[in-house]
């Protein structure tokens, strides 16, 4: 098996994806209840424009998005550049970039599974915990929140799931750097690219698959929970 | 204990205009489907912001539109107990049941908690989930959980609505206790007669979205025309509960000089109790009828008869001091010759006395 013993620039890219994948996931959580709330919830003006773009990188090729990311959070691009004379956070050929792209090609996946966990949820008995003294606040805590639980937690994991593979968005906004930039993906690609390199190329498509079922498995699993809890008794 | 209601409020092309007075007791909210009953409650509730109206509970102005003031439905303390039950399905009975207890700043006592527990008889309940309760248990449940919100007022929307008749039969006395028990005042949103009579002190008739007549649940129950569909019409007999023939599992009535048989263990000796008889399920004889099964055979004369509708007549019989309407088929009344004075036996079956 020792064809299987990874070396250290593998052990460091699939570390580094984690990172990313995990940080991704974290930091696009509050955007994504946000959004799936107004979308599930909310009578606004541009809701369909609003929906429009939270699905966009689902539809656009991701070489597409990764083009808009280096447009908009470049150095030198609008918000990339008010970024970084502010508060120092530099997205451009970091790995904090990585992790940006990462998390703008799962935020659809992220906001359509806690939205349909929020539009199973009865309102009724919102209702019938505001008769009972709760205000809107505290409703939603000890309420929605516990009853849309296992969809937050399933939206997580396939954002997770999306960014351990996240490869096109990724390569055009932050490049392809070992040690920085080279996610699990990038480094499938780059041992691919070169002779002799196929046994690499298979040591890690194998751990992105594993890791990748699991997520997935993982996920049906909470969202099969999800629809027995929410039925209202 | 007071409350004013004055609602305006258009749903679509249904206009709700209504107001009516309760001073404390249960007052029943009485109509068919369709009347506007639920939308009112709501209204009373907070759930639905009426176009124009006013609220009122002893003295407090709760809302109104004209001051542009809306007490919010969590701030109002109003237990509402809904059609289905609506337990929380991620919490146990007990965490439902304390839900409301916490919000209402409760200094509330363990002993209340006990207290109410007791009375609808959910101790057994306590661990399980909602999801495995009958539909009956889930409604007690919910009764228990508004009342531990302390609430200054008890709205309930037709809560045996959704439940078979073993299972009304089961709750009806648990809700008497209720309201025998506890000092909050009721507001009970119903279409059954039945469910009205036993429980009701005031009734509110709405039909179309508007109040049609309001009065004590005696003056509007035996005013037939006013409030109930011909199909129902019938007496409301208030009595006192006299014994309870426990092995036939029979609670005898007394009303008046009349003893009339009851089915099931009701409420406890010397409790008063309100029951509605139908006219369709009473029979007449002229002499008093052998060998019969129907438990209830009551003396009286012939007060007056209605006028022949639809081939039949309501025929008003006083039974010592009680009167009970008799609904028979013009033919019977022409082959028996009853008139006003006539000496006659009024038959009622217990078993139709049934919820």
């Amino acid at each position: 098996m020792d064809w299987m013993a990874l070396s250290d620039a593998e052990w460091t890219a699939v570390r580094l994806s984690l990172r990313v994948a995990t940080v991704a996931m974290l930091s696009s959580l509050p955007f994504a209840l946000l959004a799936a709330m107004a979308l599930a919830r909310g009578r606004f003006w541009g809701k369909s424009v609003l929906n429009g773009l939270v699905h966009m990188p689902l539809i656009l090729p991701p070489v597409v998005t990764g083009f808009v990311l280096l447009i908009l959070f470049g150095r030198r691009g609008p918000i990339g550049a008010f970024l970084a004379d502010n508060f120092g956070l530099v997205f451009s050929f970091r790995w904090t970039g990585a992790a940006l792209a990462c998390a703008v090609m799962g935020f659809p996946l992220m906001v359509r599974s806690i939205r349909l966990s929020i539009e199973a949820v009865d309102r009724k008995l919102e209702d019938a915990a505001a008769t009972l003294g709760a205000n809107p606040a505290w409703v939603f805590l000890t309420v929605t929140l516990p009853l849309i639980l296992p969809g937050i937690v399933a939206g997580m994991i396939l954002s997770f799931a999306k960014a351990m593979g996240e490869f096109g968005a990724t390569i055009t906004f932050v490049s392809n750097i070992p040690g920085e930039t080279q996610t699990l993906s990038a480094a499938i690609y780059s041992f691919t690219q070169v002779p002799g390199g196929d046994a690499g190329a298979m040591r890690l498509a194998i751990i992105s698959i594993v890791i990748s079922m699991a997520a997935l498995m993982l996920s049906e699993s909470l969202a099969a929970a999800a629809a027995r809890r929410t039925v209202a008794a | 204990m007071s409350l004013e209601v004055e609602a305006r409020h258009r749903i679509g092309s249904f206009v709700i205009d209504a107001a009516f007075r309760s001073e404390g007791g249960v007052t029943a909210l009485f109509g068919r489907s369709g009347s506007g009953k639920t939308s009112l409650i709501n209204i009373i509730a907070g759930l639905l912001r009426p176009d124009a109206g006013r609220l009122l509970l002893d003295g407090d102005l709760i809302a109104d539109s004209e001051k542009r003031l809306f007490t919010p439905i969590h701030r109002r303390r109003f237990g509402y107990v809904f059609q289905e039950a609506r337990l929380f399905p991620h919490l146990s009975v007990r965490r439902n049941l304390a839900y409301g207890r916490w919000f209402a700043n409760a200094g509330k006592s363990a002993s209340e908690f006990a207290k109410v527990i007791e009375m609808l008889g959910i101790g057994d309940l306590l661990e399980r989930r909602p999801s495995t309760l009958s539909g009956g248990e889930r409604q007690r449940v919910a009764v228990g959980r508004a009342l531990l919100a302390a609430p200054r007022l008890l709205l309930m929307d037709e809560p045996l609505a959704a439940l078979d008749e073993a299972r009304k039969a089961e709750i009806l006395p648990y809700l008497e206790r209720l309201r025998d028990e506890t000092k909050v005042p009721i507001v009970y949103v119903s279409h059954s007669v039945a469910e009205v009579a036993r429980l009701a002190e005031r009734v509110v008739v709405v039909e179309n979205g508007r109040v049609k007549a309001s009065g004590t649940a005696a003056a509007i129950l035996s005013r037939p025309a006013d409030a109930i569909e011909r199909r129902e019409t019938g007496a409301l007999i208030e009595g006192v509960v006299d014994s309870h023939d426990v092995g036939h599992r029979l609670t005898v009535l007394r009303a008046g000089e009349c003893l009339i048989r009851i089915p099931h263990l009701v409420t406890a000796p010397g409790q008063r109790l309100r029951v509605y008889i139908a006219g369709r399920d009473v029979m007449l004889a002229t002499t008093r009828p052998e060998g019969i099964s129907a438990l209830n055979v009551l003396q009286g004369t012939i007060v007056d008869l209605s006028r022949t509708q639809e081939g039949s007549v309501d025929v008003r019989v006083d039974c010592g001091g009680t009167i009970i309407v008799a609904r028979i088929t013009a033919l019977s009344r022409e082959a028996l010759g009853l008139e006003p004075g006539k000496p006659v036996h009024a038959i009622i079956k217990t078993v139709a006395l049934d919820y």
